[in-house]
């Protein structure tokens, strides 16, 4: 395994020499797909709790065709699928857009942890305290202000736990991306087990490096669940 | 394999007055019955591997509860894809190894087999932390009780905790049944020919992808939605007996 390595590192790690490669690409993908994806949720979870029938009933549409799919499903017709239809390859726009493997991976890693991030903030926003909501009416606040000040960073702390296991789930989900021909950790590993035929060992530094960030991850969240929950630990004095 | 009502079903759908599948649909319903097959064998075999080694958390010895420990642990810390490519490739590697030195001829992994290992290996892990939180949830006194009254270890289990851990586990079961329904699909690339392989092959020859792929994608929606009911229904069963408040 280490000989793969030492020969292989710079691919696995950051570059073939022309392109992006390796943990990079996949850092990058998991970062924007978060990001963007729960900035997205949160307007969407608001509108899952919605009075508006018609607004909450198309949230949940969404959620619950992105949740009972899956995401390779998603990634495939975002990149064969699409690309596939004349319309999308008739303007230029759509053309340079869906031609890129990275734009239809990012497309669809963004739509499915959406979906799933609505549904942990929107349980959040609904099992809010009366009392909370409540206090805030009476200290006459508009509804702006009682999302902003009262509900979402109460539910947005509560939801940290389920959040963080959708944000690994979405790490370990950005190995489909080789389905987009995007050169990420599991594509490098993949061609170099065609190119030396040592799968263990080519397969092998794949799942050390995933496993390693996933544990700095579930450290990252500790840390953050030590800071913004420690109210609602257990007391034990 | 089908009813005798349904026998034409197959062909009906690839009648030549029906171009939807363009002669694909025998194609994607086999599909569709390979990947849902894989599925319940998967869970079957997670299942088994969850309630071996949460038992082997809880009541092993130290080494046992350690071993258990190290499995679930570097399971979950890697992508299931990433575990599946890793395990194919390095289980027929150890295989052609034992079959050369017992001189025997190679036995080849088929991708069915393999897949259903794989899922089994890995979702056994999720499994395992499924059982034990709710043997765990199992308030003692029934385990101390039935002890008392001098119950073997075998009933005690079978009687006792086994169908209250089920109450408490059935959710989370519900939910690891629809992770391995949709992690299924990933078993195309070590070349299982299921829906998603179904649907590829007849894209590329009608180069109709997006309407294939959606087909393929409707099917997984459609398996999810049958477990949804089945689900609510068993839980319904399981909780017979809980006070429920109305609210």
């Amino acid at each position: 395994m280490i000989d793969v390595f030492s020969e292989y590192w710079r691919v696995y790690l950051y570059t073939d020499g022309y392109q992006f490669t390796g943990l990079v690409i996949t850092i990058w993908l998991f970062f924007f797909s978060v990001v963007i994806g729960s900035i997205l949720a949160v307007p969407m979870a608001i509108a899952r709790n919605a009075d508006n029938p018609f607004l909450s009933r198309s949230v949940w549409l969404y959620t619950y065709v992105f949740r009972g799919t899956p995401l390779f499903v998603q990634l495939l017709l975002c990149y064969t699928g699409i690309f596939s239809l004349e319309i999308i390859r008739n303007h230029e726009l759509t053309n340079a857009f869906f031609r890129d493997g990275m734009h239809c991976a990012l497309l669809a890693f963004v739509l499915n942890t959406c979906a799933y991030t609505t549904e942990i903030f929107a349980g959040a926003i609904r099992t809010t305290p009366a009392g909370e909501i409540e206090a805030g009416l009476a200290a006459g606040m508009s509804k702006f202000q009682l999302y902003w000040h009262v509900i979402l960073p109460s539910a947005l702390r509560r939801s940290l736990p389920s959040y963080s296991n959708e944000v690994i789930l979405v790490f370990h989900s950005t190995s489909v991306a080789f389905a987009a021909t995007v050169p990420d950790l599991l594509k490098v590993a993949r061609d170099v087990n065609s190119a030396t035929y040592q799968s263990f060992a080519a397969f092998g530094i794949a799942f050390l490096i995933y496993t390693g960030i996933t544990f700095v991850l579930v450290w990252l969240f500790r840390q953050a669940e030590n800071r913004w929950l420690a109210y609602l630990k257990p007391q034990n004095d | 394999m089908w009813p005798q009502a349904w026998r034409h079903f197959p062909a009906a759908l690839d009648h030549p007055m029906n171009t939807v599948f363009d002669g694909y649909g025998a194609l994607l319903l086999e599909g569709s019955l390979e990947t849902l097959k894989l599925a319940v064998c998967s869970l079957a075999l997670a299942f088994a591997i969850g309630l071996l080694a949460a038992s082997a958390k809880l009541f092993g010895s130290r080494l046992i509860a350690r071993l258990a420990e190290m499995y679930t642990t570097v399971v979950r810390g890697a992508p299931d894809l990433v575990l599946m490519l890793l395990l194919y490739y390095s289980i027929q590697i150890l295989l052609n190894g034992l079959t050369e030195r017992l001189q025997w001829a190679q036995i080849d992994i088929k991708p069915f087999a393999a897949g259903v290992i794989v899922l089994g290996l890995i979702h056994g892990a999720y499994f395992t932390e499924t059982f034990r939180g709710a043997f765990l949830a199992i308030p003692r006194g029934q385990l101390e009780s039935a002890i008392s009254l001098g119950m073997p270890y075998g009933h005690v289990l079978s009687h006792i905790l086994f169908p209250q851990m089920m109450r408490f586990a059935l959710p989370a079961i519900g939910n690891n049944w629809q992770v391995i329904v949709k992690s299924t699909a990933l078993v195309s690339v070590i070349g299982l020919s299921d829906v998603i392989k179904a649907a590829h092959d007849a894209g590329k020859s009608t180069t109709r992808y997006f309407f294939f792929i959606a087909v393929a994608a409707f099917v997984y929606l459609l398996i999810t939605t049958v477990s949804n009911l089945v689900l609510r229904y068993l839980q319904n069963r399981y909780d017979v007996g809980t006070r429920k408040v109305n609210s």
